[in-house]
């Protein structure tokens, strides 16, 4: 009996070292790159043979990256609040009220999360040139604002449904006033919920690409995964490869911490979100 | 005091709605007697009501602004001659616009890929996704590990995998073009066009599998025990006891993820620029927007790509009926 759990687990451990590696690779190998010295660049090792960090102090001395690197963390910030905000009052009244037009809102929802983005970059291009909204933050937060929403609105309905809104009733029987019940019952309760889907949200808005590349044509609100595929370094000579790699560690690292340490909100995240929408 | 008591002062502009809403008096649910408020029932729903659209007003006024209007508006533009480096010879053209697309072999080969893309991938994840969620289900060691490393193709920014991607099968810079010693496989038609899956598939396999856990979740251990007392082999417990009961959890999945791959971008600008003729939809869409300036020709990839994705959900809602997401959307809890 123990022989076989023992083989069991072996087994289960060797499917897991697989399932971590593939997930892994790319990763490691980009942040390898980062890390080679221009001579040993195109070497194809995967384990640098020379470590350097002067990718990353090239990088942030260019305007081009911290510029980037402001914007996309200005723009992600701004719209992953409002969505929140706004997801999270649209939410609590699918969970909780009843009211005539909550299933059409859940439907206009559900319309925007399968909505195809390539389509309203035509539309909002011109839309936004003529409002002056054009490559400016505003001209990315409001289309990232729209696409949350459902995500947001979803994963935040999910959540609600299952605080024990009784609580609430409890707590103002024993003398607790309207605000103080909120405040000290049901907020704690919802608070994880609204955190998961702040960093889900984050992440599609950190994600995005296609808005960013059609609505902005300068330094201005470029975020960094387009001012990425504009790296060309400074001369035709210099290959930019280095500098890349090393924008797109940085970029990466907020997407790793948040995974290593919220893992199981985010799972339980997703997973409710979608299959209850 | 009561949560009721704030919004009924305010006023919502229900125009319409509100005559809409006087007919159907719902029977009130019991649970509502034992509100606090002692005025009469309907008044005390008519302020549930006030609150509800109140809340959801802002969230439906930006999702509606920003999409509703701006599709119509597409087809509008759609319809005419409008060249941003030719201002001046904008002009009302009807469908013209629509035969020029509808007879170009670049679209028809960009919707080729795409639909290639879109049949390939979402199959291989269905296969693999399934395999993933099985093992972050139910492996005995290490899950936390597993459920993390996973995370992170769903959530790393997909120019940087594409980036990584690319490098890997650069030759001379890469681990994996050495392995594959002759030429460069990123500028030929086939090689390329298996890379972009390959890139797609890693980047978004674990959200198919974390779409499929949750419905393996559902499957309820006892059944599985009892499949295996009554003599059910591994493959059959698999395919006649989870599978039926994970029936819902993968049709959202897979409606989700063809709607996703067939909207690919990312990958193909990165990995090729569509080059080779391995443009998408998107890709030539955003080219005749953005490199091209021609808002016309644009506008009408916008709506005809629109259409595409319409069809295809309306087929999976029709084919898979109840089935569907939002059908069944307050029932379950």
């Amino acid at each position: 009996m123990a022989d076989t759990t023992t083989r069991a687990k072996l087994q289960w451990g060797l499917l897991n070292a697989v399932v971590v590696v593939f997930a892994l690779i790319p990763v490691l190998w980009i942040m390898s790159l980062s890390f080679k010295t221009p001579a040993t660049l195109t070497d194809g090792k995967f384990i640098p043979r020379e470590w350097t960090l002067e990718n990353y102090r090239n990088i942030f001395d260019t305007d081009q990256f911290v510029r980037a690197l402001v914007n996309s963390i200005g723009i992600a910030l701004i719209a992953t609040a409002i969505a929140v905000v706004l997801g999270t009052m649209a939410a609590y009244a699918i969970a909780r009220l009843d009211f005539p037009g909550k299933r059409l809102l859940v439907g206009v929802a559900l319309l925007i999360a399968m909505f195809p983005q390539v389509s309203l970059v035509s539309p909002l291009f011109e839309i936004e040139r003529q409002l002056g909204l054009f490559d400016t933050w505003p001209g990315l937060i409001l289309p990232y604002i729209t696409f949350a929403l459902p995500l947001a609105i979803y994963t935040l309905s999910a959540f609600f449904k299952q605080v024990p809104w009784d609580l609430e009733k409890a707590a103002k029987m024993d003398g607790a006033t309207q605000g103080q019940a909120f405040r000290r019952v049901i907020a704690p309760l919802a608070a994880p919920g609204v955190f998961t889907t702040a960093i889900l949200v984050f992440i599609f808005c950190w994600n995005d690409f296609l808005f960013a590349i059609s609505l902005t044509s300068t330094e201005r609100s470029r975020t960094v995964p387009v001012a990425l595929s504009f790296f060309t370094g400074e001369s035709q000579f210099e290959d930019p490869t280095g500098a890349i790699c090393a924008a797109a560690v940085v970029i990466t690292v907020p997407i790793i911490l948040f995974v290593l340490f919220f893992q199981r909100r985010i799972v339980s995240g997703l997973t409710s979100g979608a299959v209850k929408g | 005091m009561s949560a009721n008591s704030t919004p009924a002062g305010a006023d919502v502009a229900a125009g319409g709605t509100d005559t809409r809403t006087r007919g159907q008096q719902a029977a009130v649910p019991a649970q509502r007697a034992n509100r606090r408020k002692r005025a009469p029932l309907s008044e005390n729903k008519r302020a549930e009501r006030k609150l509800g659209w109140l809340l959801c007003a802002p969230a439906a006024l930006v999702m509606v602004a920003v999409t509703g209007y701006p599709i119509l508006y597409s087809v509008w533009l759609s319809l005419q001659r409008f060249d941003l480096r030719f201002p001046a010879e904008r002009e009302f053209v009807g469908l013209d616009n629509y035969v020029t697309v509808l007879t170009n072999d670049f679209w028809w080969t960009a919707f080729g890929v795409t639909m290639l893309i879109t049949v390939v991938t979402v199959a291989v994840e269905l296969v693999l996704g399934m395999g993933l969620a099985l093992v972050m289900h139910r492996t005995l060691v290490g899950r936390g590990i597993v459920r993390t490393a996973a995370l992170i193709p769903y959530g790393i920014v997909t120019v940087v995998a594409a980036f990584s991607w690319r490098y890997a099968w650069t030759p001379g810079t890469g681990y994996l073009a050495n392995l594959f010693s002759d030429g460069a496989p990123l500028t030929e038609r086939a090689s390329s066009l298996a890379i972009i899956m390959l890139a797609e598939i890693w980047k978004t396999t674990p959200f198919m599998a974390l779409l499929l856990m949750a419905g393996l979740a559902l499957v309820p251990d006892d059944l599985l025990k009892a499949a295996s007392t009554d003599g059910a082999t591994a493959w059959q417990r698999f395919t006649k006891v989870m599978l039926p009961v994970m029936k819902p959890a993968i049709l959202v999945a897979l409606l989700f993820r063809t709607l996703d791959a067939f909207r690919v971008f990312d990958n193909i600008y990165v990995l090729t620029s569509g080059a080779n003729e391995t443009s998408s939809v998107s890709m030539i869409a955003y080219n005749n927007l953005i490199r091209g300036l021609n808002l016309g020709i644009g506008s009408t990839m916008s709506v005809l790509i629109f259409i595409a994705v319409a069809i295809i959900a309306f087929v999976f809602v029709k084919l898979f009926g109840t089935a569907a997401p939002g059908s069944d959307d307050g029932e379950r809890r």
